[in-house]
């Protein structure tokens, strides 16, 4: 599954546009607490989450998470998208809830780790 | 033994201070990138440095965050002034928690920070005083890896 992939099956928008979406995705973790990511999450996971602060921008990049899931259409400041364009982190919002959204890649991708 | 110290720098932290939560763990990880540390003991690193940081954010008035590195480890101690810690075993269960729910809307304080630490770190011994502050020292060996 590439990013790209993860985009379409999302009906997502880029909010970081340029970057590169062919990369492969293997692992997602979605989860709002921070602290979880930090305790839990795989090294190389695409992190789904409802929050929109810098901190989720700060722990991605702290863990190594190749991109990050925005749901229930919300959209970070533009400083906090600037960060993560800094930090080459690809943002994605949908619209989808989070069941709604993991449901979709799970669906679509089965062979997902989670 | 005393080893050589090829890098040393500290770094202020504010407690409450949110907005700048975890920026100091960033520089921490390219610091560490740039001595030529490997992904997997920057991960680690990064990881104790961020749960440290946050831990005087959250709940200490002012602190320092010094790291060491030297051939076989790197050093992170965390130096708080703040209300102490008064039973750290109990500290130390995951899942226990005294963050505020401000804290937790951020997506902190899940009682997962000291847990974690333990969980990287390969050294960590924490000092604390009730109504003083507390005393992180962490280390990370790197088996020789650096440069």
């Amino acid at each position: 599954m590439t990013l790209r992939e993860i985009l379409t099956s999302l009906g997502g928008e880029l909010l970081t546009p340029g970057m590169n979406l062919d990369i492969e995705c293997s692992k997602l973790f979605a989860s709002d607490l921070m602290s979880d990511v930090l305790a839990f999450m795989e090294p190389g996971s695409v992190l789904m989450t409802g929050l929109v602060n810098s901190h989720v921008v700060r722990t991605s990049y702290l863990v190594n998470a190749k991109a990050i899931i925005i749901v229930q259409g919300k959209r970070p400041d533009v400083k906090v998208v600037d960060e993560a364009r800094e930090n080459k982190l690809p943002i994605i919002s949908t619209g989808f809830s989070m069941f709604e959204a993991c449901s979709r890649i799970s669906q679509s991708f089965p062979e997902v780790k989670r | 033994m005393t080893e050589e110290i090829v890098f040393e720098q500290q770094f202020p932290v504010k407690g409450g201070d949110f907005s700048h939560a975890g920026q100091v763990s960033c520089k921490i990880k390219n610091l560490l990138l740039e001595l030529g540390m490997g992904t997997e003991i920057v991960l680690r690193a990064a990881i104790v440095s961020y749960e440290a940081e946050m831990n005087v954010i959250m709940f200490a008035w002012q602190g320092n965050l010094e790291l060491s590195v030297t051939p076989h480890r790197i050093r992170i101690v965390v130096n708080d002034s703040g209300p102490g810690i008064e039973d750290i075993d109990l500290a130390m269960k995951e899942g226990y928690s005294t963050a505020t729910p401000e804290m937790r809307e951020l997506g902190f304080g899940a009682g997962m920070g000291l847990p974690n630490i333990k969980k990287n770190a390969d050294e960590f011994r924490i000092i604390s005083e009730a109504g003083r502050g507390t005393r992180l020292e962490m280390t990370i060996l790197t088996d020789g890896q650096r440069l």
